[in-house]
């Protein structure tokens, strides 16, 4: 498979104060195009960083990022956020939904930058929302909705403009078992059935079987790739 | 097209969460309509002060005062001389072939204020029947007019307003001898209507003067108004001052809204840069109240400039509903509402605030203009965040 994302001396480093934090370090990886990879470490490892960098959220301070065969940690801010709305879907752990929005609205958002008819948003809302299987609930705000049934909105958001990548940060992190496997499931049947590349952080060891690949952080670097 | 649609989306956004910070909105909606209703209702009773003093007078009657004099109060001619003044070019004829100039005078009364019961002065007019002749605007409303001769007064309508004991029927004692009320008149709302008149001949015996305060001559043509100035302010018999009725009027105006005018700008400052500080820390909130909304917006791909935008947008719809709540209080509490004031003349003024289209528009102006100051820094502040740092304040 060819690589979708590729990550050349990557490092990122903070400062704070007169102290320089260096969270990755000279980091290489390559993901592959249809791959559904985890990355999992302790907390302070670095992979939530990594996860940044990858979708468009961050820059680093030295080395390449290329998606798609873009270089993207070159983009000015403007253009990253064009970039990101056409190839990134991101599923976050507490969901980040719109709470003066309906499940219908919050999945509408990434349409609103494109050229799309509100007719054609409308009927892609719709396909998304039957995906994670909560068409019935279009008119629901966040508040009326379970975790999971949240979660499975987000990932509706994250699917509906059908990105290049989806970026999952602890997405079952605020779920119970039994939710964060469906959750879990749903994530692995996108990655099969409808091909998309999925990079997901997680600390739990369980979520991370549902991904074809594993691999570990620890201090900033790669550590190897789990059994 | 994309950028206004996103804008939109998120001003609707922004305004939807509105309620669920109710607290924090009311400072911006209240401090501005605050701001506006105050300076609004200042403003507007210097535009009721300024429009009775306008609209005292007409084009082609001309004041005549002593040289030096600011106000009638103040200036003096004989009688010798206001026949000099009477016979000057372009003063015009009445039907009885006589000039219509009517010489008067002014005695201040003191008479009790009806909203506190204090003593305050009202003007007492001694007009003879050329005064009436000249003003047509002025019209009994309630009794009749006085007679000659007879100690008789006729009280204007707002004077009747602000003062006790100034009722038809009733009679008032003025220094020292006393006066019966036989009518009341309007004046097209002017200064004469925070006036008594009294007939100029009884006056002068009464209080003892042997001359005038002031002449008001009728012109022939308004046009003319120079050259009957130049008559007598180079005659050597006279040292005086003419003006046209409507200038003189207008001047009495001008220090009291040289300081509303002072007064509305320090209030206006004042509670303007309140308001801005309220709308600052109430935007300031609501964006620490969205942080992770924004970043998240900016993670799906809207632009900074959509989020400046929107922030300011939101903050200038929250101060438009202040400023619409201030200028309805102003307009529905100040506007016809009657007061007086001490006039140039140690007299008092009776006029109504006049909220007007250009005051409401003044401070609808303004409530966007602090909104915008108030949404502008939070914006900015909004739209520089970084969006992995801030997504972590979940």
């Amino acid at each position: 498979m060819t690589a979708l994302v590729s990550i050349r001396g990557v490092s990122k480093r903070y400062t704070r104060g007169k102290q320089t934090v260096e969270v990755l370090q000279k980091l290489n990886l390559d993901i592959a195009q249809g791959d559904f990879l985890a990355l999992m470490g302790p907390s302070g490892s670095g992979k939530t960083t990594l996860l940044n960098l990858i979708g468009g959220l961050d820059k680093p301070s030295d080395g390449e990022v290329m998606v798609d065969g873009k270089r993207i940690d070159t983009l000015s801010a403007g253009d990253l956020a064009k970039w990101r709305a056409r190839h990134v879907g991101f599923v976050f752990q507490f969901y980040n939904l719109l709470p003066v929005l309906t499940a219908e609205a919050n999945v509408e958002l990434p349409l609103l930058l494109t050229n799309l008819s509100k007719a054609q948003r409308k009927k892609n809302v719709a396909a998304a929302l039957a995906v994670v299987g909560l068409a019935d609930r279009a008119g629901h705000k966040p508040n009326e909705l379970s975790g999971g049934q949240a979660q499975r909105v987000a990932i509706a958001r994250a699917l509906v403009a059908d990105p290049t990548l989806l970026v999952c940060d602890e997405p079952t992190g605020d779920l119970d078992r039994k939710t964060a496997d469906e959750i879990l499931n749903l994530l692995q049947t996108l990655n099969r059935d409808h091909g998309k590349t999925i990079v997901m952080v997680t600390h739990d060891a369980k979520a991370a079987e549902f991904a074809s690949h594993q691999l570990h952080m620890d201090k900033g670097a790669l550590v190897g790739e789990a059994p | 097209m994309k950028f206004l649609s996103q804008t939109l989306k998120l001003i609707t956004i922004n305004l939807k969460s509105v309620p669920a910070r109710w607290g924090a909105t009311l400072v911006i909606v209240v401090g501005l309509a605050g701001v506006v209703g105050v300076i609004t209702a200042l403003q507007s009773m210097s535009q009721g002060m300024v429009a009775t003093l306008r609209a005292t007078g007409s084009p082609d009657r001309a004041i005549v005062l002593r040289g030096g004099s600011n106000s009638e109060l103040s200036s003096f001619f004989t009688r010798d001389q206001a026949i000099v003044i009477e016979q000057a070019p372009g003063v015009a004829k009445g039907a009885d072939g006589k000039p219509l100039a009517s010489g008067e005078i002014i005695v201040i009364a003191e008479r009790k204020l009806r909203r506190s019961g204090t003593d305050s002065n009202v003007s007492m007019r001694g007009v003879g029947p050329a005064g009436f002749a000249m003003r047509p605007e002025l019209k009994i409303v309630e009794g009749r007019a006085f007679q000659p001769g007879l100690q008789e007064i006729i009280v204007g309508k707002k004077a009747q307003e602000q003062f006790l004991g100034l009722e038809v029927g009733s009679k008032v004692q003025i220094r020292g001898s006393e006066w019966n009320v036989v009518g009341a008149f309007t004046s097209n709302g002017d200064a004469h209507e925070s006036e008594a008149m009294v007939d100029i001949e009884t006056a002068q015996s009464a209080f003892r003067r042997n001359g005038y305060s002031s002449l008001l001559v009728k012109l022939d043509d308004p046009a003319e108004f120079e050259a009957f100035k130049d008559s007598l302010t180079t005659d050597p018999r006279l040292q005086v001052d003419v003006q046209k009725e409507v200038e003189y009027f207008s001047a009495q105006s001008r220090n009291f809204t040289r300081t509303i005018g002072v007064l509305v700008s320090v209030v206006g400052v004042i509670m303007g840069l309140g308001a801005v500080f309220a709308a600052l820390n109430t935007m300031y909130s609501a964006i620490a109240a969205r942080t992770v909304e924004i970043a998240t917006l900016r993670a799906l791909g809207f632009g900074g400039g959509v989020v400046v935008l929107a922030t300011i947008a939101e903050a200038m719809t929250l101060a438009l509903i202040g400023g619409l709540i201030g200028g309805a209080g102003a307009y529905l509490f100040f506007n016809g509402y009657t007061v007086s004031t001490l006039g140039a003349g140690f007299t008092q003024v009776a006029f109504s605030f006049r909220v007007t289209p250009q005051l409401l528009a003044n401070g609808l102006i303004l409530s966007l203009f602090v909104g915008f100051l108030g949404g502008f820094f939070p914006a900015l502040r909004a739209a520089r965040m970084q969006i992995a740092t801030a997504l972590r304040a979940a």
